[in-house]
């Protein structure tokens, strides 16, 4: 139980760590850079690793290039739901949910993924 | 093309505490997320969970927020230009998701030779190649448009 509160902690602090960088930086399409930052996994990578050690780490890490990949295709998604189809960002980026768990798991499985 | 990247320390003002607290509780979440998926389904599903854009909703709404409140302060709608606030902020994030591969893909090939190593190295090939991807795509688009365009835009 104290595992995941000390994630809960560390994990909020880093992602509120980047996003408050991407608030003060001007255009807001550089900011949009740190709402992609690898902050759940700078915040995961310690843990995994202290706990796990390095080879599951690796496999988190290698696993996680599909997950990024995802986030591409998602937030292009997200930016002509907002721009196209005229959506609020808030239904825009909770539908898009969806693209990034297909694409992240397709990406998965045609590499090979294994559990 | 002259200090494209500026620091407005000021913005942080317009956020409530709530908006931080609500960023703080949806990181937390989709950290726990990410360890629970993995101590479930194995280290390869969870890694996926890395890359969950669960921040990405809280930031996107905000941005979008704030920019209609500022516009409604200018007594404009404002929700067109919240729509494109948030929009520039996801065309930013589809840059930062190279970065986040090439985070990804340095932190795989060298964790098992150096733990601190692989934490630096990642970290900056996030950072390289997520500024370098901003600056290749403004250049792009400063050849093909105005270089007045994206200054006229939300900021």
């Amino acid at each position: 139980m104290s595992e995941y509160v000390v994630r809960f902690l560390v994990g909020g602090a880093v992602v509120s760590a980047f996003a408050m960088l991407g608030d003060v930086l001007r255009p807001k399409s550089f900011a949009g850079l740190f709402g992609a930052a690898p902050s759940v996994a700078l915040a995961t990578l310690g843990i995994a690793i202290y706990q796990h050690g390095e080879s599951y780490a690796a496999v988190q890490t290698h696993s996680m290039m599909a997950g990024a990949i995802a986030l591409g295709i998602y937030s292009l998604v997200v930016c002509q739901l907002l721009i196209r189809a005229r959506m609020r960002a808030l239904p825009a980026t909770l539908l898009s949910i969806v693209v990034w768990l297909a694409a992240a798991f397709g990406l998965w499985a045609a590499a090979g993924g294994q559990t | 093309m002259s200090a494209p990247i500026e620091i407005s320390p000021s913005s942080l003002r317009e956020g409530r505490w709530h908006e931080y607290a609500v960023r703080f509780a949806l990181g937390g979440a989709a950290t726990v997320l990410a360890g629970l998926v993995s101590s479930w389904y194995g280290a390869s599903i969870g890694g996926l969970f890395l890359a969950l854009p669960a921040i990405f909703c809280a930031s996107a709404t905000l941005i979008e927020k704030h920019e209609i409140r500022r516009m409604r302060e200018a007594g404009l709608d404002g929700k067109r230009r919240g729509q494109q606030a948030a929009a520039l902020d996801a065309a930013g994030a589809a840059l930062g998701a190279l970065g986040m591969l090439a985070f990804a893909g340095v932190f795989w090939l060298l964790v098992e030779r150096s733990v601190a190593g692989a934490f630096a190295s990642a970290s900056l090939a996030w950072l390289a190649v997520s500024v370098a991807a901003w600056f290749v795509r403004r250049k792009a688009r400063s050849c093909r448009s105005s270089p007045a365009a994206e200054r006229a835009g939300p900021r």
